[in-house]
């Protein structure tokens, strides 16, 4: 009937193969091929795949690949109790901090928080030209009505920026100085930085609700991270190592060179890493905007659904601004740190 | 010679580099070579049989071609590089025993290091560099900085104090490399290669900084170079390094007129021999020379381009060699004439006319 069927049968395995009731839906092919109530000699050139579904219709002892995913997805559901109830109180805290800046940012007044974030971005980069453009940009998106929607983006990104700064700069850390830790580590951040962001989104949909602010938080995090730790390790394996020795000479602790050398000849690299993970984050924040997140995101998916053209446009500038923003005041701060330490 | 104090003694030290150095040691101490040991075992032999006493106060130089082993053997001093066999003491004291605390004790309190690249922290301004070694210890800024300051102005750096690094040239910058090995106040101080990055008329500046330095501190220093002009200047005692092992070592002047390697011969046929040699190498001892009609005296520790001048470059005449105004020996210039030659570079005139004939 099916083409494998010699195989099965060659190996003996036919009573095995039939033991087991087919199961579940069948599929049109099947259904076809039933109404017909023939079965043609197969041609030599259409020999099929030995895939499973094919396989299937030799032996039904043999799973179908829709049992597969749903026998994967089983296994997630299986697994999530478990998941969640480990999961849900450690990333709790993210869902606070992400909440109360939102209620922090949105709830100042724009009088306040305009100077507050003008005289950060002077602080960081030290850099007049720079201090200005954000002065300009900030008035321009207050003045066209998308100042709140911003200043949500930007809530969010700074959260996500932090909290992947204290978590990927230890580990980065840790990777320099064991090689073994960087060869585990390296796989899992390729893969963190390959999937496209929507892919985490589905799982995390499931251990959590839609509505609850870690969701998207931790999809950022996950994704944004990458390059801090990346460049952590790097920096601090790129460190000169007559320094180093310096260092070592002179009877320096491993906490008095890590503090006082290695991480202060790393900043550049570092510092690189967080320009980089502040554009990730950016660029995650508004496919965030699909699990809920609030910001500018939201504007442009409004655009998407209701082909809203104007608004999907000047909300597309708006986070276009913003990311030149953050690029120019992180990249200010690197020029800044560079100068300070030319070799 | 004999009744000086040993600060620093080094005994049938072994370093062998690869990934199990013990499992070749036998081999390296029963005399095989680099290259055997590198293409039967797969080892890099860094140092073979090394026994070097190094007196409280004197210069020790190590000279050798790149890649003898110099950067290795001067690491070990203060266990950068811990050795395959041997021993290393420090006061008496075995340093191969010292746990990690005192390790970092040794290298706070006792020795201190200048770097061939300067290994300054680019970070730091040039007080802060210059007081690393306090601030380590746990001392206070204010300390720190007075006492790097003390020797930032004794090294010609005061006025920089507020520099950085790159803002500094090479020469100055390894200013500040010995101003933060002073600061340490450490007797001992370990200079792999300091001078061998700097042109080479700060090359000799520094050289005579040093020498000034040593004149008020007196410190051990352990001097690496691949100059034989520089080691014949600094040092007090010399030792030559080959593939690892010491082919000879000694009072510079001594080896300088009998090395006893062809080696060592390269090095010192190149070097300009009044310039470098002292009248006490040469003359002829009191007792057996002929004491009449010396022409006038000489300083013991005058070069001989000194006594050529003096002399006019007339060679008939003996010459009375005084030190601290007692008559030590006499120096006939004929003997000076005949010392300006190499040993080798007779003999290979000697050939050269035999071949010709
Ligand atoms: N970590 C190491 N592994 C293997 N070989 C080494 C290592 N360090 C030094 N060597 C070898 O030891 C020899 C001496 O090196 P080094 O002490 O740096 O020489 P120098 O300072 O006299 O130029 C060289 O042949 C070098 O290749
Ligand atoms: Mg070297």
């Amino acid at each position: 009937m099916a083409y494998y069927d010699w195989f099965f049968d060659g190996l003996g395995l036919r009573t095995w193969c039939d033991g087991a009731e087919k199961t579940g839906s069948m599929s049109m092919a099947e259904l076809m091929a039933k109404a017909k109530g023939t079965s043609v000699e197969t041609p030599w050139w259409d020999v099929p795949f030995p895939s499973l579904d094919n396989l299937h219709k030799a032996c039904g002892s043999i799973a179908r690949s829709v049992d597969m995913t749903s026998g994967v997805e089983e296994a997630f559901l299986y697994i999530k109790g478990g998941l969640k109830a480990v999961l849900d109180p450690i990333t709790e805290p993210l869902s606070w901090l992400l909440d109360g800046s939102l209620a922090l940012f949105v709830g100042m007044p724009w009088w306040l928080l305009i100077p507050i974030l003008l005289a950060g971005t002077y602080y960081a980069s030290r850099n007049v030209g720079v201090t200005i453009f954000v002065a300009i940009s900030f008035l321009f998106l207050a003045f066209i009505d998308h100042y709140s929607y911003s200043i949500e983006t930007l809530s969010i990104i700074f959260v996500c920026t932090v909290l992947c700064i204290l978590l990927g700069v230890p580990i980065g850390i840790a990777m320099s100085k064991n090689d073994t830790l960087q060869r585990m580590t390296i796989p899992v951040l390729d893969m963190l930085q390959t999937l496209p962001a929507f892919v985490y989104l589905i799982p995390l949909i499931f251990l959590f609700s839609v509505t609850e602010s870690k969701l998207y938080g931790i999809a950022i995090i996950m994704y944004a991270i990458v390059p801090v730790i990346r460049l952590t390790d790097l920096g601090i394996r790129l460190v000169d190592k007559d320094v180093i020795e310096a260092a070592d000479a002179f009877g320096m602790t491993n906490r008095q060179k890590l503090f006082g050398v290695e991480i202060p000849l790393a900043m550049p690299n570092i510092m690189a890493g967080v320009n980089q993970t502040i554009m990730m984050a950016l660029a995650t924040v508004v496919i965030a905007s699909l699990v809920s997140a609030p910001g500018l995101g939201t504007l442009v998916l409004r655009g998407i659904r209701n082909l809203e053209l104007g608004v999907g446009l000047v909300s597309g500038f708006g986070i276009v601004l913003l990311a030149v923003i953050l690029d120019r005041v992180s990249k200010a701060s690197l020029a800044r740190i560079n100068t300070t330490q030319r070799g | 010679m004999t009744d000086k104090k040993l600060k620093v003694v080094i005994r049938d030290l072994y370093k062998i580099f690869g990934p199990d150095p013990e499992s070749v040691l036998d081999h390296a101490r029963n005399g095989m070579s680099k290259t055997d040991l590198l293409e039967q075992h797969g080892h890099v032999l860094g140092l073979r049989d090394i026994n070097v006493d190094m007196a409280d106060g004197e210069i020790t130089v190590i000279m050798g071609l790149s890649g003898s082993g110099k950067s290795t053997l001067i690491r070990h001093l203060n266990r950068l590089i811990d050795p395959t066999g041997g021993e290393i003491l420090v006061d008496g004291t075995d340093v191969l025993a010292f746990s990690e605390e005192k390790l970092r004790e040794l290298r706070q309190l006792t020795m201190s290091m200048v770097f061939q690249k300067f290994a300054l922290l680019p970070h730091r301004s040039i007080v802060q560099n210059a007081g690393m070694a306090p601030r380590v210890r746990g001392e206070s800024d204010a300390e720190a900085d007075a006492e790097a300051q003390k020797w930032l102005d004794r090294v010609g750096l005061g006025g920089y104090e507020n520099h950085y690094p790159h803002q500094l040239s090479g020469g100055m910058q390894q200013r500040v490399g010995i101003a933060r090995a002073l600061t340490s106040n450490s007797p001992i101080m370990l200079m792999d290669e300091a001078f061998s990055a700097l042109d080479p008329l700060i090359r000799t500046d520094m050289q005579d900084l040093l020498l000034e330095l040593q004149k008020d501190l007196h410190k051990t220093i352990i001097f690496i170079t691949h100059d034989l002009d520089e080691a014949l200047k600094l040092a007090d005692h010399l030792v030559i390094l080959k593939d690892g092992a010491i082919v000879q070592q000694g009072e510079p002047q001594h080896i300088l007129l009998n090395p006893n390697d062809p080696y060592i011969e390269d090095f010192v046929s190149d070097i300009n021999r009044a310039r470098v040699l002292k009248v006490r190498s040469i003359m002829a001892p009191l007792g057996s020379a002929n004491r009449d009609n010396t022409f006038g005296e000489v300083d013991g520790d005058s070069t001989l381009e000194g006594v050529i001048a003096q002399s006019g470059g007339d060679t008939t005449h003996n010459y009375l060699v005084v030190k601290d105004g007692e008559p030590i020996g006499v120096l006939d210039m004929k003997d000076l004439v005949r010392a300006l030659v190499p040993r080798t570079a007779s003999e290979q005139g000697i050939r050269g006319q035999a071949s010709a004939a």
